[in-house]
């Protein structure tokens, strides 16, 4: 798959996802990123959807699967980049991420995150 | 005849996942080429991508042909699959209704909420004709 990329940046996962991704590629991400949260026992994942033109509501519900999963592995899921064509077709599609923290920008994403204090990784609560 | 005095200028196949993304990218580049605006776009291209979808996971793949309107500041698509059809239309393009548990039901109403018309025959075990239309711009 290269629809997608996942780094480690400031203590967070940062994952970019490309405009051209597929159903198949996005639920194959949602497995490697599960991986890499449990593995790099990161607190912090930023998303990065700015490349994505639209997002449907297949995809609408991974980035919500996402968030519940990371949450899951204890750690807090930002969207970043979404433009605003995109929010607004969204709700009219009735998908309002409840769940997903948004930020506008990675560099918002990642202050919002040190702020939250989940830019450190493990050890948990310490 | 999908719409009176309408001109096919493309045809997309629809087997894979990997098509409904071709699909997207090529509506979304006809619109452009139209001077879609962006909002103009995404709205139009989200529906595409729904019934898109449909058609190559249920419909066991099928075809969008995309037409110029003889409203210049239209488009038109029509997605045709030829696979087990939907037993009750009405009740599928309900929010939340689905056949298949991973799925929000969201699909068929949304996309038909995004396009400026949206018609839907379907005939169970024959297949499913979804015809919609978008506005690129409004000048």
């Amino acid at each position: 798959m290269n629809a997608a990329a996942i780094y480690e940046v400031g203590g967070v996962l940062l994952v970019s996802i490309t405009s051209d991704i597929t159903d198949s590629d996005i639920i194959e991400l949602q497995e490697m990123l599960s991986n890499r949260i449990a593995q790099s026992e990161t607190r912090g994942v930023v998303v990065d959807i700015s490349a994505l033109e639209i997002v449907d509501t297949f995809v609408g519900r991974v980035l919500a699967q996402l968030t519940a999963i990371a949450r899951l592995l204890d750690a807090e899921t930002y969207v970043v980049g979404m433009r605003p064509a995109v929010a607004m077709t969204l709700v009219e599609l009735g998908m309002y991420l409840p769940d997903n923290h948004t930020a506008l920008t990675l560099d918002h994403a990642l202050e919002k995150m040190r702020n939250a204090g989940l830019t450190d990784g493990l050890p948990r609560g310490a | 005849m999908a719409f009176p005095g309408a001109r096919k200028i493309a045809t997309i196949e629809l087997r894979t996942d990997r098509d409904v993304a071709k699909a997207r990218s090529r509506v979304s580049e006809i619109m452009k080429a139209k001077g879609s605006r962006d909002l103009m776009t995404t709205r139009f291209v989200t529906a595409v991508s729904e019934i898109a979808r449909n058609a190559a996971t249920h419909g066991k793949g099928g075809r969008l042909l995309v037409y110029d309107m003889p409203d210049p500041r239209l488009i038109g698509v029509e997605c045709v699959d030829e696979g087990s059809g939907i037993e009750d239309v009405e009740r599928a393009m309900v929010d939340g209704y689905s056949t298949r548990q991973n799925s929000l039901g969201r699909g068929l109403g949304g996309a038909k909420r995004l396009a400026k018309t949206f018609t839907i025959e379907s005939t169970p075990g024959k297949g499913t004709v979804v015809r919609m239309t978008g506005i690129c711009t409004t000048r």
